[in-house]
């Protein structure tokens, strides 16, 4: 059972334009800022939006805009978790979970929910209200509700962003535990790296509708390809073509590299291979550029400095390093990078 | 939070308001002949005509929610020209004078109407100045006060549920009655409470349409206003029995009139 998808959506001048496929038994993540069109993504492939282009589920096509085939959303056996769980206020847990097993006309809808609700530990809450759930548990049983109709594509937004941090721990693990027993495929939309590295097995990053990345939640954070991927890595990410030994960036600031290669490039630095001096460094680093200290964030024992100029940059370095600099927002400061702690290649 | 100070003579001219509609209530109350209340509410014509305007407004009602809940449903979901279209249709009979209505259902349900004369040519089949015509009276001018009470239920409805219904596998008469009816309960039921109160006041349209018979179209409001010339102390306490049904339903709709801030 795989998803092919390829979809294109054009509304109130944003374009989603992406080409997914994922087999089964691999969780895939697509990771992207907030108005990346994640969203929009997964209601596209529960058929709640038309689309442009073709989405096949296990062979059988759900939607295809050249062939006007368009399976409605209940006929599509897709399974939608919301971020913020949407259980019918009205329903009782139980009745919640057996709706999606009523609609399927089963006799045995309301035992099956039992069942359901047996295994995930939460019989005790069967009568009662969604009101009455704590935010952690509303999600559970959304996630019940879902897979108790045992969909062949199982999407889910955001399924932990609206959880406080406390528990988001403890529902992430129960989720991770659900996807490994899910037959089916697996996707699910964040702009929470770390949900989508601890889930997921595949990475698709989505910014401004389109896919820039792809690959393993490691490929991705070593080799960025994107501002938001590059942040949530913690690392400086550079664009800007290559000739030879030094790379030109767009505001005409040149960065000495070895063997840059030739053309458009990428360029990763990371923090802590960024040093700060009060004077002019002398000796080796042939990337020294004067800038202004714009922001100073601690990280537990590390102080990360963002410092304005010809190449703006984030520094990583010790809470004394701060003082002896006397760096605070506006400070003049000396950037010095080697050009060997320079990691390139093509973008 | 500090509140804006009201110029003295706008508090005059409230209090005057106020005034304007309290002191009708109180005459009312002080003119009417409570010894004889007990006899002449309970007469037999007065109960034929409670009777009557229970089953009326209670019959209209029931018949405004199976026709407009799905009426307030289409009307939320469609937009633009249409929209206003049937929207406008809808909310007519709230502004029509109620007379103009009970000539238009003549026009449309008398003998010589639009679709009276075929049902009395065709079938026998005679509505004006029958209980039924008091009911349809009824039901065209109370009718808009629950669509548009359900349409705005409709239209806040967090339309997720009912997304999430369908990505469940429900198809379309499962949603609508499991999920959509049961959250629009609370506008359902003031639109229901609007309506029936609007249909149990109702005079103009019916005494037009339905005339004025005892025991078939005579409804409290037009007994009011026939007892005014000969029984005047009974058309008070006919008064007075409207009066009470309409502080009873306000009382029981206080949270939603009169609870918001």
């Amino acid at each position: 059972m795989t998803l092919n998808a390829r979809i294109k959506i054009q509304r109130d001048g944003f374009e989603l334009d992406v080409q997914l496929d994922v087999d089964e038994g691999e969780t895939v993540a697509v990771l992207g800022p907030n108005g990346a069109g994640k969203t929009t993504l997964l209601r596209a492939l529960s058929g709640l939006i038309p689309i442009v282009g073709r989405v096949e589920l296990a062979g059988e096509v759900l939607e295809d805009s050249e062939t006007r085939v368009r399976v409605p959303t209940e006929r599509r056996h897709v399974g939608l978790v919301f971020q913020d769980h949407v259980l019918f206020p009205h329903l009782t847990v139980l009745d919640n979970i057996a709706f999606g097993l009523q609609a399927q006309h089963r006799a045995d809808a309301r035992h099956v929910a039992r069942d359901w609700l047996q295994r995930a530990g939460l019989e005790d809450k069967a009568t009662s209200m969604p009101r009455e759930l704590s935010g952690g548990q509303a999600q559970r049983v959304a996630l019940l509700r879902t897979l108790a109709t045992e969909p062949r594509l199982l999407l889910l937004d955001e399924p932990l962003s609206a959880l406080d941090v406390t528990i988001r721990a403890e529902v992430r693990r129960e989720l991770s535990r659900q996807l490994a027993s899910f037959r089916g495929v697996r996707l699910l939309v964040t702009h929470d790296p770390l949900e989508a590295i601890a889930l997921a097995d595949r990475i698709v990053v989505l910014e401004r509708g389109h896919v820039v990345q792809s690959g393993t939640p490691e490929e991705v954070t070593a080799r960025p390809r994107s501002r938001f991927v590059a942040d949530l890595a913690g690392v400086n990410l550079l664009r800007g073509k290559a000739h030879g030994d030094h790379i030109k960036l767009a505001n005409g600031a040149s960065v000495a590299a070895p063997e840059a290669g030739e053309g458009d490039v990428f360029a990763v630095i990371h923090p802590r291979a960024v040093s700060l001096f009060l004077m002019r460094p002398e000796g080796t680093p042939r990337n020294v550029w004067q800038g202004e200290t714009e922001n100073i964030d601690l990280h537990g024992e590390r102080v990360r400095v963002r410092v304005n100029g010809p190449v703006p940059l984030v520094a990583e370095v010790t809470p004394s390093a701060v003082r002896e600099l006397h760096l605070h927002a506006g400070a003049p400061v000396w950037i010095a990078v080697k050009a060997t702690e320079i990691s390139v290649y093509p973008a | 939070m500090t509140q804006l100070r009201v110029p003295a003579a706008l508090v005059a001219l409230a209090g005057l308001g106020l005034l304007f509609f309290l002191l009708p209530l109180a005459g009312l109350i002080v003119r009417a002949p409570w010894n004889q209340a007990a006899a002449s509410i309970g007469s037999a014509e007065t109960v034929t005509a409670l009777e009557l305007s229970f089953f009326c407004s209670v019959t209209a009602t029931a018949i405004a929610l199976v026709l407009g809940i799905p009426l307030a449903l289409v009307l939320s979901r469609t937009s633009g020209t249409l929209r206003s279209v049937l929207r406008a249709l809808t909310t007519l009979p709230m502004v029509l004078p109620p007379v103009v209505g009970g000539v238009a259902l003549l026009l449309a349900f008398g003998r010589t109407g639009l679709v009276g004369s075929f049902l009395y040519q065709g079938f026998g089949i005679q509505i004006p100045f029958t209980t039924a015509a008091a009911v349809m009276a009824e039901t065209f001018v109370a009718m808009p006060f629950l669509v548009i009470a359900v349409e705005g239920g409709m239209r806040s409805l967090d339309p997720r549920y009912e997304e999430a219904a369908r990505a469940l596998g429900a198809r379309g008469w499962m949603v609508f009655a499991r999920v959509t009816l049961p959250l629009l309960r609370p506008a359902i039921f003031s639109g229901a409470v609007l309506c029936w109160a609007r249909a149990l006041g109702e005079f103009g349209a019916t005494i037009t349409f339905a005339g004025n018979f005892p025991g078939r179209t005579q409804t409290v409001p037009i007994a009011v206003y026939i007892a005014l010339e000969t029984h005047p102390d009974s058309a008070i306490l006919l008064s007075l029995v409207l009066l009470a049904v309409s502080v009873a339903i306000l009382v029981a709709m206080r949270d939603r009139w009169l609870g918001a801030p």
